[in-house]
């Protein structure tokens, strides 16, 4: 049973990098770039919850509806002034480096507001959960949150995507910019819209990943940012169903890891898994072979 | 005489420069004009200009973004240190130095060339990735491993410091887990660093000038094409990737031979500190070996300068950063600097020819 508890709490962890991993990989499929600054916004989203719901004293789901609607305002200012002037630049790394200066501006921003110090997360959720086989299965409430909010938000990006005319333009966008504008698709709207709902989704793993995991530093974001990175380069990255497989992966072997092999090698372990499916299959799980042509 | 190219002169501007740059910092340590923090700043500063050169081999050079060079450093770093903890009595400075350097940079070398074999399959962002991974991977196992020895030979545990089984009178701990090797003896200094700088500047220089480092840009350039020319395209790159890796590993050895207590920390050996290279690199102009040496040393000044406004020193040199990468990169400024800026020059130059 106890298996089955830590794969349990392994899915959950999954699901918060699997939100991320969303945001990451819908940003890369369409703008092309690495956007490093995505693990701070978590790290925002989950400052302006501890704002609100600990200083103000305001119900968490506000919180969470403001630090959506900020974060998302966030990421389409971010967008704006910092990727966007740089698109068409000569190297691609140019970007990457923006994303990194904005990445360090985002924390020493949060470092000045709130301090170095550890702030406590109180949890979001009340839900104490549900016990199966007699009690000796017990699934914390927030466990059950995460992995239903991650299976939601998936639904509704395939839906989203497949379904309706942003999605498509999304879609054509990803696969070549210039045939979609000449196709009457108006490309910069497609990826501020990208930008903004990949900030929202940080916004809401934010909200996950404190209640999780109650500890909130300027640095928070950074590690998880990275991890959800990898996860969704093993799903393939530019593919959602890939993003999501990736973080479950990813979170199940972390806490796997952890339990059974060394907590001090989790990392190593989820970092080893990596490189094995990449020399395996190059391009991630869920990954398209691309051809390259003359 | 020989009549220098332009390419040779170049290289010539850039090694006279590293020893314009020692020597003024030289006059100023005999002088005493130069405050104690600053000098501790050298040394540092030197080894970052090396790793940024070492990195730039593989970025400007081989065109194939690595963001696992901090962890070559840390390769090069611990081995080196394992070795001058473990001679420290035997043998006098000079040549453990010299040895532990030539193991360091060996050491870190060979791990290039092994990571180089399955990571340079990949390419793009997908190759980034698994550098990072790389990277973390080595971080993450040197903060776990304990080792000692004693008169029975060498003892491993990656559990902790009793579960080695050392011998209690002889025997030595040598790396600590997470607490890392103290007491390598800090052997490097400014002018051994400087000396490295040069080495390192000549080997990268003479690669870019050679035939194989033509045929490294040409694979950077168009692999496909640099493959039906008849380019070893697997050959070259491992041989950029290796060399930069060694690199990265001498940068290393002068770190651990700087400080007192290595540990495989974040900050130093992270994806962070690759970043951070990363950024020396991109600044300085990706491919410009010299600019790699200037951004590198001037960026690492710049933070320990605004000491002063400690708050607020990661938020300006981040602003900079940004506004740095936004003037020099973005297409519009680039033709707003074309079309304003050169006026001048050119006017300028005008004047100045009459």
């Amino acid at each position: 049973m106890s298996f089955l508890n830590y794969l349990i709490n392994g899915l959950s962890l999954g699901s918060i990098y699997a939100i991320i991993a969303l945001g990451y990989t819908m940003v890369y499929g369409i703008a092309k770039m690495l956007n490093f600054a995505h693990g701070d916004f978590i790290m925002v989203g989950s400052y302006i919850i501890f704002t609100i719901v600990s200083t103000l004293g305001l119900p968490p789901g506000v919180g969470l509806l403001v630090a959506i609607i900020l974060c998302t305002l966030l990421g389409i200012t971010t967008e704006k002034v910092a990727y966007k002037p740089l698109r068409h630049a000569g190297s691609p790394l140019a970007v990457l480096i923006t994303a990194i200066g904005v990445s360090y501006l985002l924390e020493n921003v949060a470092l000045l507001i709130f301090g170095a110090d550890t702030k406590a997360f109180s949890s979001m959720i009340s839900w104490s959960g549900v016990s199966l086989a007699g009690g000796r299965l017990k699934i914390q409430g927030f466990t059950l949150v995460s992995i239903i909010v991650g299976i939601l938000i998936l639904i509704f990006l395939q839906l989203f995507i497949n379904k309706t005319k942003s999605g498509q333009a999304m879609l054509a966008v990803a696969e070549d910019k210039g045939a979609a504008s000449l196709m009457g698709i108006n490309v910069n709207k497609t990826i501020t819209l990208t930008f903004a709902i990949g900030s929202a989704l940080a916004a809401v793993a934010g909200a996950l990943m404190c209640t999780a995991y109650p500890s909130l530093t300027p640095y928070t974001g950074a590690m998880p940012g990275i991890k959800a990175f990898v996860a969704a380069v093993l799903g393939g990255i530019g593919s959602i169903p890939g993003a999501m497989i990736g973080g479950l992966v990813l979170g199940v072997i972390e806490i796997l890891g952890k339990t059974y092999i060394s907590s001090q090698l989790s990392d190593a372990i989820v970092f080893g898994i990596l490189i094995i499916v990449l020399l395996v299959k190059p391009t991630g799980i869920l990954g398209k072979k691309i051809q390259e042509k003359v | 005489m020989k009549k220098l190219t332009k390419q040779q002169k170049s290289n010539l501007i850039t090694l006279a420069m590293v020893v314009c740059f020692y020597l003024i910092c030289e006059i100023f340590i005999r002088t005493g004009l130069m405050s104690s923090h600053l000098k501790g700043l050298l040394v540092p500063l030197t080894y970052y200009a090396i790793a940024a050169v070492g990195l730039n081999l593989c970025v400007g050079i081989l065109g194939e973004l690595s963001l696992g060079h901090a962890g070559f450093m840390c390769i090069g770093a611990f081995s080196s240190s394992i070795f001058s903890v473990m001679t420290r009595d035997a043998l006098p400075t000079v040549p453990r130095f010299i040895l532990a350097f030539i193991i360091g940079v060996a050491m870190t070398a060979l791990l290039g060339f092994l990571i180089g074999i399955p990571v340079l399959r990949l390419n793009g962002d997908y190759l980034a990735i698994v550098t990072l991974a790389f990277g973390e991977i080595i971080k993450n196992i040197l903060n776990a491993v304990y080792m000692g020895v004693d008169d029975k030979g060498l003892h491993l545990s990656l559990k902790d410091a009793a579960s080695m089984g050392l011998d209690a009178s002889t025997g030595k701990k040598i790396i600590n887990g997470a607490m890392g090797i103290t007491g390598t003896p800090s052997d490097s200094n400014f002018t051994i660093a400087i000396i490295i700088l040069l080495v390192s500047l000549i080997i990268v220089q003479n690669l870019v000038q050679s035939r194989d480092g033509r045929a490294i840009m040409s694979i950077r350039d168009n692999r496909i094409a640099a493959e039906s020319t008849g380019i070893n395209v697997t050959k070259y790159k491992m041989l950029a990737f290796t060399i930069s890796a060694a690199i990265a590993g001498a940068a290393g050895v002068l770190f651990s031979h700087n400080i007192s207590t290595l540990t495989a920390q974040g900050i130093y050996f992270g994806y962070n500190a690759s970043i951070m290279l990363l950024v020396y690199v991109v600044l300085g102009g990706i491919g410009n070996i010299r600019g790699s040496v200037i951004a590198a040393m001037i960026l690492y000044v710049l933070p320990e300068l605004l000491r002063g406004m400690d708050k607020y020193r990661m938020l300006i040199y981040s602003i900079v950063l940004i506004v740095m990468m936004l003037f020099n990169w973005s297409p519009k400024a680039i033709e707003f600097r074309q079309n304003h800026l050169s006026k001048f020059s050119k006017r300028f130059r005008k004047e100045a020819a009459r």
